[in-house]
């Protein structure tokens, strides 16, 4: 055997994929299985006089028409969030929240009969005033949440750090920015959508359900919780899942109500939104208004970081934040530097749009701390002006000041700094770069160059801290040898594309001496794979990786019993190298893990139980903390405001790397959502509360003609904490991009003394700044 | 309205709805699920097959009932003979896809693309797969994975 950690080995789950035998949640059929068909308000906030369902009910093929007074009756109408601190409705009960909330379900033998049922459906609506912003919510003017006890729309306020000491260290200091920075309401949007069929079986009293899901364990709990099902009575199943982001981790109303359609009619009943159920109702990330204030001596040595957060969080608070963080990591803002002090602030207010506030391809708000740090780090260059590379050496957390404590609580595992700028700075060829702007400059020509050097935080537990539902995030591992040394690996994770039927075996192989090919890795079952908090957050490599590795680790103490009974000779003499069991001193004379595998089922050593598998949950001990340095190059047209971006390279650091065409794969796919974020990507609304972006016509995502060329390299400082040293990957480059892109855009308009522009940064919008400025001029 | 469309070679004959759709024709009337679904509004092209074998269409957006006396090649007509068609050798090899969604979509594309255009540049390869929509890949290495298999003789 040979190595199988850093290879780059071809995906295993990629044979079923490009013949087109993937199976996703709407290839599942089952025999008389309904459809659910979904009615959305067309008002942001709305009474809800009267629902007349006795049209749609007369449509030959419908079976039912939900309301939520139905689901009020059932005592089934309220859904729990995951955090615990809030509530949402499943149908809109007496008001309607926010525009296309779900109103009633309408069930039925075909899909475009639930759908003709659903216009059939009559709401008679008396609309109100909506709320659809923050700093309106704020006012208490209008207060949407009738249910709720306290008369306001303010959520919570949480901070973190030293108030005082920064607000004194922000008043002495010589050089002082601040700017309001928005991180824009935007929306993951996997290209499957989200879907569910709900089976109920009469005869067992079981309730299968399938459901595109990033977290079934946590699913399974929660359907119990919701319905009053035990939980060895519910079985959830996440096929095949065609792209998550954060998108398939909370539960929807939908699922809901066709669980609870299957439930009562005793017959399986399949709902798959449609795009722009998806874009309306399920899942936003972000929407952050971040006041970022820094404070620095002449010299560039910052002095102090503040950053005071207005969020909207919609109609109900369920942003997917572990229950002690309802900023989840916003913490993290102070980033890859070193300041003396440093706080940060989060007020949420509800507002007239749709709940959400989930991590996209991201751990909980990081991509939102980490755009406002490296702009914020950018505008205080500038104002200094002092090179951005340089102000970010001089604050940088050096290389020797690692396990290091953050000024906002958290201990970051491992990382060099500077070498990573280093390497990504002398591969673009910055010098030159700044170099040939400055000519351009003399001609009036728009060149700029950003630069992101940002600290992720992923990989959550540990459990102490971080949970869902109450339930500590570790995560879970199952290995089974089988006699002919293949074996089958089961993980609490369920990947939605980032590889894991080959990374696992990849990690299980190499530390067994076994070929990934012959370890067959399963997830997304709940009754055969050991519990687990799922994928998301970067969590899998960090945990779930780490339970597998753990595993193995446990099956090798036990193999090494076995190989010292096949060798002959006393455990103490045998060593495990170069992938078999060796006696120590005597070259050639040694067994492969394979032979132990069979002699664990056919002659196991005496008083030795047999058989050859083992299960390891592991609760991390801290966050790992991936990091890295990006370059972004555009040339921007004074003309249209046409962006270009001429070179992008990334240089991660993620700890070490367990298949390097994947871990390429998965920066390239960060970087183009991060490039989506910063040029196209925002859910928005208009004053009247309507929504904008309701399908990809208007919810712009890129296409391979505007995504950059993509320049990729790594530094490797692995986790000292980790198992085999990794640190996730996945979520890196979207964290760590936008603000790259942002910042080498503001960097090309700065001889016309623009600062800042929120994203997306489309090209009216860059426009508009640029026409704005030359007419001041 | 009784149709008869051959897909990937064999010709099926079916009364349908003169709303069902192309896509769902595949899907839940001849069990093809590799045409996927994904926008509803013609913008994803996860639901592009071959139509005639030189046309990509959005099947989502074509009814079942237009495709009568047509051929339709989706996904699962590429593999030949128990051969990997080369675009499907070519998506694997150069990790040209990640959640598996979009891929249907792109190797039909790509497989129009080749019967026009057997040697394509990346420009060219982008411009043509610019109707589908890849979130997982940032399409570099969809383009890659194109190149290979024109290299191979995709185009036959």
């Amino acid at each position: 055997m040979t190595a199988s950690i850093g290879v780059a080995m071809k995906r295993k789950e990629d044979p079923r994929f490009i013949r087109g035998r993937g199976r996703y949640l709407d290839d599942i059929v089952l025999p008389n299985m309904l459809f659910l068909a979904i009615v959305h308000s067309p008002y942001p906030h709305a009474r809800i006089k009267s629902i007349d369902k006795s049209k749609a009910m007369a449509l030959p093929g419908v079976k039912a028409v939900i309301t939520g007074e139905d689901l009020d009756a059932a005592k089934l109408e309220w859904l729990p969030t995951f955090h615990g601190y809030d509530k949402q409705m499943v149908l809109a009960l007496g008001k309607a929240l926010y525009q296309y909330q779900e109103v009633a379900g309408v069930v039925a033998t075909s899909r475009s009969i639930a759908e003709d049922g659903a216009e059939l459906v009559e709401v008679e609506y008396e609309p109100l005033d909506p709320v659809v912003n923050p700093f309106q919510s704020k006012e208490d003017k209008i207060i949407l949440r009738d249910d709720r006890e306290n008369k306001t729309n303010h959520i919570y306020h949480w901070e973190v750090g030293d108030k005082a000491k920064t607000d004194a260290a922000l008043d002495s200091s010589a050089i002082r920015i601040k700017e309001r920075i928005l991180s824009p309401r935007c929306h993951p949007a996997p290209l499957e959508p989200c879907g569910i069929v709900a089976d109920m079986n009469k005869a067992t009293g079981r309730l299968t359900v399938y459901m595109t899901s990033q977290a079934p364990h946590v699913h399974r709990t929660a359907f119990s919780l919701v319905t009053g099902i035990p939980e060895d009575k519910i079985h959830v199943i996440s096929p095949d899942v065609g792209g998550g982001f954060g998108n398939k981790v909370p539960v929807y109303p939908g699922y809901v109500v066709a669980t609870v359609a299957s439930v009562i009619i005793g017959v399986p009943v399949k709902w798959v939104e449609t795009r722009t159920e998806n874009l309306t109702t399920t899942g936003f990330a972000r929407d952050y208004h971040m006041d970022v204030e820094l404070g620095a001596t002449k010299e560039g040595g910052v002095t102090a970081l503040k950053v005071s957060t207005t969020a909207d969080h919609g109609a109900f608070d369920a942003a997917a934040d572990p229950r002690k963080y309802p900023a989840g990591m916003f913490g993290i803002v102070t980033g890859s530097y070193d300041f003396p002090t440093a706080f940060a602030e989060v007020d949420a207010y509800f507002t007239n749009k749709a709940p959400g506030g989930i991590a996209y391809r991201c751990s909980f708000r990081v991509t939102e701390a980490s755009f406002a740090i490296e702009r914020g780090m950018d505008i205080l260059a500038r104002k200094l002006a002092l090179d951005p590379a340089e102000l970010r050496r001089r604050n940088f957390v050096k290389k020797d000041q690692f396990p290091y404590p953050s000024p906002l609580g958290f201990v970051y595992d491992s990382g060099d700094y500077e070498a990573t700028l280093r390497k990504a700075l002398d591969k673009i060829g910055y010098d030159a770069l700044r170099k040939e702007q400055a000519e351009k400059r003399k001609k009036g020509e728009l060149m700029g160059i950003g630069l992101s050097t940002f600290t992720e935080i992923v990989g959550a537990g540990p459990g102490k801290h971080f949970d869902i539902l109450g339930i500590k995030m570790f995560d879970s591992a199952e290995i089974r040898i089988h006699p002919t040394g293949s074996g089958i690996v089961r993980a609490g994770t369920r990947h939605q594309g980032q590889g894991h039927e080959t990374t696992w075996a990849q990690i299980v192989g190499e530390e067994l001496g076994l070929d990934p090919q012959e370890l067959l890795v399963e997830e997304g079952d709940t009754d055969t794979a050991p519990y687990g908090l799922g994928t998301y957050a970067s969590r899998s490599t960090p945990v779930a990786g780490a339970a597998l590795a753990m595993a193995a680790r446990r099956i090798r103490e036990k193999a090494k019993k076995i190989a010292a009974h096949l060798l002959e000779i006393s455990e103490a003499d045998v060593e495990w190298k170069d992938y078999k069991f060796n006696a120590k001193g005597v070259p050639g004379k040694s067994v492969t893990m394979k032979d132990v595998a069979f002699a664990a089922y056919t002659n196991p050593p005496p008083n030795t139980e047999p058989g050859l598998e083992a299960t390891y949950y592991y609760d991390p001990p801290n966050l790992t903390f991936p990091n890295g340095a990006y370059v972004a190059v555009v040339d921007v047209d004074r003309e249209t405001g046409f962006v270009k971006v001429r070179r992008f390279l990334a240089v991660d650091d993620c700890g070490v790397v367990i298949n390097p065409m994947i871990v390429e794969g998965q920066i390239h796919g960060g970087l183009t959502e991060g490039f989506a974020m910063a040029f196209m990507q925002q859910i928005a609304f208009d004053e009247a509360g309507n929504h904008l972006n309701t399908n990809f016509t208007e919810y712009l995502v890129p296409t391979a003609l505007e995504t950059p060329h993509w320049e990729t390299d790594s530094t490797v400082t692995p986790s000292p904490h980790h198992p085999i040293g990794a640190k996730g990957v996945g979520e890196s480059p979207n964290v760590g991009s936008p603000q790259a892109f942002v910042n080498a855009v503001m960097d090309a308009l700065a001889p016309l003394g623009i600062t800042h522009i929120d994203m997306p940064l489309t090209r009216e919008k860059v426009w508009r700044a640029i026409k704005e400025s030359e007419a001041k001029q | 309205m009784k149709i008869t469309v051959t897909v990937n070679d064999t010709p099926y004959t079916r009364d349908v709805e003169p709303r069902m759709l192309l896509a769902y024709f595949l899907r839940e009337e001849l069990g093809l699920t590799g045409t996927h679904v994904g926008c509803d509004s013609s913008s994803c092209g996860v639901c592009v097959v071959a139509l005639d074998g030189d046309r990509a269409v959005k099947s989502c957006t074509m009814f079942a009932v237009q495709a009568d006396g047509h051929e339709i090649t989706t996904v699962e007509g590429l593999e030949q003979g128990g051969n990997l068609h080369p675009l499907q050798q070519g998506f694997w090899d150069q990790h040209g896809l990640q959640c598996g969604y979009c891929t249907p979509g792109m190797l039909m594309t790509s497989y129009v693309l080749l019967k026009h255009q057997p040697k394509p540049s990346e420009s060219e390869i982008r411009e043509a797969i610019a109707g589908n929509l890849c979130r997982c890949t940032g399409y570099q290495n969809i383009v890659k994975a194109v190149q290979q298999a024109a290299t191979a003789g995709g185009a036959s």
